[in-house]
């Protein structure tokens, strides 16, 4: 296993078979090591990034139903909502007040909205906040060309010029449509998530991957996963990260225990030896906590996420750890780390710091 | 094998080779480790050290923890659990109260009572033998690990007799082994500034050497992560490493991470991941002669915990019931497990699970 790291150091990519060995039989330590030494190599050594933001929802009702899902309401549920501009609006004031650069935002499958009212959200929010706005999803997006009986392509377009700046990569669960027809049936094909993102870099967008591993996949459609991600940036060098998170399965329909954090620090660092093409790696603290995050920087992350204003979603499902920018920046100066806060696009908001 | 160019690179090559010819390491060596930017370097360190020692072998134990009481006279600034005798949440528990919790619990097959609570301004040394006779009634099966070294000598101090024959009473009353709390940090330094009415480092060894002398054994612990440096950290280590080349009788070292909220430490901030397994791992490589080193889940959170069994712990700990002492202190875990949550969580881990009983040895219940 060592020869196939030091084939890594001289530009020799692992295959599917060397990364299935390492993952499955790799050495703990060495596994970080080795995943750890290649992070140091390609990003900024001495820094940890992370992004002021707030995640929200502008809609909770969705008739996607993804079984591993806490956040969704079906349409005519008494707790479903849609928020309005002047909701919208408080929260990116909040935000901005905060020091926030960006919003992530994102929705559930609605029904019956057509594409203009994206568009008029989009240009209520860009013609008011001088924010930075990383909304939607693969799956939305497909969603959206479905109803509208447009492509992928057009609605990309046409939301890029409502003042969408980038695409987050969730929807992404477990990029095997094996694995996507028993945890999330109504939802986009693998394929269909691979090109939405391919389409979004050819118009000029930056998009981040994820993965939510831990709930029905078998580990080798995680390495899967992963290939399929590399394929793609070979071909547009469109992602600027990759975030793998484990599933957490309260209030949802898959019955599991977690993966544990040793499964999600392994995941972690393969993700960094096979992802050569990608810059940067999350550590999510948000679904495994502070301390398990931390110690992820040394197993390949890079980056630590965001401050997180606001988020719906994985609170859903039991789990809502809560950190503040002190906070953040102290457990990357704890780790070793210098932080940093930076954009969607992984720029230094303070050039000097 | 390691990888010495890995080492060679973080200028620890000597101390892997000493570590590899089992050699023991000085307190510089413990500085430079802890010094070291690399936590898997450490980390594989410790990980071997475990793995000769243990192989894959995870241990955890099936007990019941009982606070007697949180009336302290001590007023430790890291506690957020002693409270003065009339405070709202003061309490103290009978015993009929004891034994009802025991009671309570009889439907679980637990190996160990462990016991400890805050230093009482008047209770007797016959009330402590009457609830340790009492657990015995109740479970006449289970091994009691009862009474810090800090409340013995606070016994002693109220019954006005020495260490010695307090010992041997509540050995009789069915006291089987002592925990290892009240050790915090020996330095006379942190002592002075977060505990000045509690028995002293050095007081803490030589109850601890006189309990070993009359075969009673013990745990040890380390309270860090609040104003201590690593060199305290550090020399307290070396402090139980000695007094076990003279007795032998430390059973477990529990490094436990300080819990700040609710305590009076003013500006004090949890400990991070990476300090609690690189804390873990040096722990492993100094105590070359104390068998076991625990992750106790209760104040590094499970997900921790089981990344720890790979930084040189080989003790998970146990099922424990109620846990207050952390939690009230802000401890976000949860305050029990399972069996099959705790064999399940270390099997993921990638370890064999074993029962015990407070002593190591194998248990099988079922």
């Amino acid at each position: 296993m060592q020869r196939m790291v030091d084939n890594m150091k001289i530009g020799r990519r692992l295959n599917f078979e060397e990364a299935w060995k390492l993952y499955e039989e790799g050495e703990f330590h060495s596994l970080g090591h080795w995943a750890h030494q290649v992070r140091l190599h390609k990003c900024p050594a001495d820094y940890v990034s992370y992004v002021v933001d707030r995640n929200i929802n502008y809609s909770n009702i969705c008739v996607c139903a993804c079984r591993f899902c806490a956040f969704y309401r079906a349409p005519d549920h008494a707790d479903g909502y849609v928020l309005s501009h002047e909701e919208l609006g408080n929260k990116i004031e909040e935000t901005l007040s905060l020091g926030g650069t960006q919003i992530l935002m994102q929705g559930g499958h609605h029904p019956d909205l057509p594409l203009s009212f994206y568009e008029e959200m989009l240009s209520f929010i860009k013609s008011r906040y001088p924010i930075h706005i990383h909304a939607f999803s693969p799956p939305e997006i497909v969603h959206f060309s479905k109803l509208e009986n447009i492509s992928s392509a057009h609605v990309i377009a046409k939301l890029r010029a409502a003042g969408l700046d980038s695409i987050p990569g969730g929807g992404a669960e477990i990029l095997v449509d094996s694995v996507r027809s028993r945890v999330s049936p109504n939802k986009c094909s693998a394929g269909e998530w691979l090109d939405v993102m391919e389409q979004a870099h050819k118009q000029g967008m930056r998009t981040t991957a994820t993965m939510m591993f831990g709930h029905l996949e078998h580990p080798k459609d995680r390495l899967q996963h992963l290939f399929a991600l590399r394929d793609l940036q070979d071909r547009t060098g469109g992602f600027t990260a990759f975030i793998p998170w484990a599933f957490q399965s309260k209030n949802t329909a898959i019955h599991r225990s977690p993966e544990t954090a040793v499964s999600y620090l392994r995941l972690l660092a393969i993700s960094r030896l096979v992802l050569d093409n990608f810059d940067n790696i999350q550590a999510s603290w948000v679904t495994m906590g502070p301390k398990v995050a931390q110690v992820a920087l040394h197993f390949g992350a890079n980056d630590f996420g965001s401050t997180m204003i606001e988020e719906n979603v994985v609170a859903a499902a039991g789990v809502s750890f809560r950190l503040s920018t002190e906070e953040i920046r102290r457990i990357i100066q704890t780790a070793g780390f210098k932080p940093r806060q930076r954009t969607m696009a992984y720029q230094w908001v303070n050039p000097k710091e | 094998m390691l990888n010495y160019s890995w080492y060679r690179k973080l200028e620890l090559e000597d101390v892997c080779k000493k570590i590899e010819a089992r050699e023991r390491l000085t307190l510089e060596d413990g500085e430079r480790l802890f010094a070291c930017p690399d936590l898997l370097a450490v980390g594989a360190l410790a990980h071997q050290v475990r793995a000769r020692l243990h192989g894959n072998l995870a241990y955890y134990v099936m007990n019941q923890h009982i606070n007697y009481s949180n009336i302290c006279v001590n007023g430790c600034k890291f506690c957020a659990f002693g409270r003065e005798r009339g405070d709202p949440l003061a309490f103290q528990l009978s015993l009929n109260e004891v034994a009802r919790k025991i009671k309570d619990g009889l439907s679980t097959l637990i190996t160990e009572v462990h016991m400890v609570g805050g230093c009482h301004p008047d209770l007797p040394l016959s009330y402590f033998e009457d609830v340790v006779k009492e657990i015995k009634a109740v479970r006449p099966d289970v091994l009691i690990k009862a009474f810090t070294v800090v409340e013995i000598a606070h016994f002693a101090k109220l019954e006005g007799c020495s260490t010695r024959e307090v010992l041997t009473r509540l050995r009789s009353a069915g006291v089987d082994m002592l925990p290892g709390g009240g050790a915090e940090i020996f330095s006379p330094r942190i002592r002075a500034l977060l505990c000045p009415a509690k028995l002293s480092g050095e007081g803490w060894l030589n109850v601890a050497r006189e309990a070993h002398q009359l075969g009673i054994k013990s745990n040890a612990t380390m309270l860090y992560g609040h104003l201590e440096t690593h060199r305290e950290r550090l020399s307290h280590m070396l402090a139980l490493r000695n007094l076990q080349d003279e007795t032998n009788g430390f059973v477990c070292f529990i490094p436990l991470p300080f819990q700040p909220m609710n305590t009076k430490i003013e500006g004090a901030e949890p400990t991070t991941g990476v300090e609690d397994l690189k804390t873990m791992a040096v722990s492993r490589l100094m105590l070359d002669n104390i068998p076991h080193l625990k992750a106790y889940w209760v104040m590094l959170t499970v997900k921790l915990a089981q990344v720890a069994l790979n930084f040189g712990a080989d003790d998970f700990d146990g099922t424990i019931i109620e846990e207050k002492i952390g939690h009230m202190a802000g401890a976000e875990s949860e305050q029990a497990l399972t069996r099959s949550e705790l064999e399940r969580t270390i099997r993921e881990a990638g370890f064999e699970p074993v029962e015990r009983n407070c002593y190591f040895q194998r248990v099988s219940n079922y």
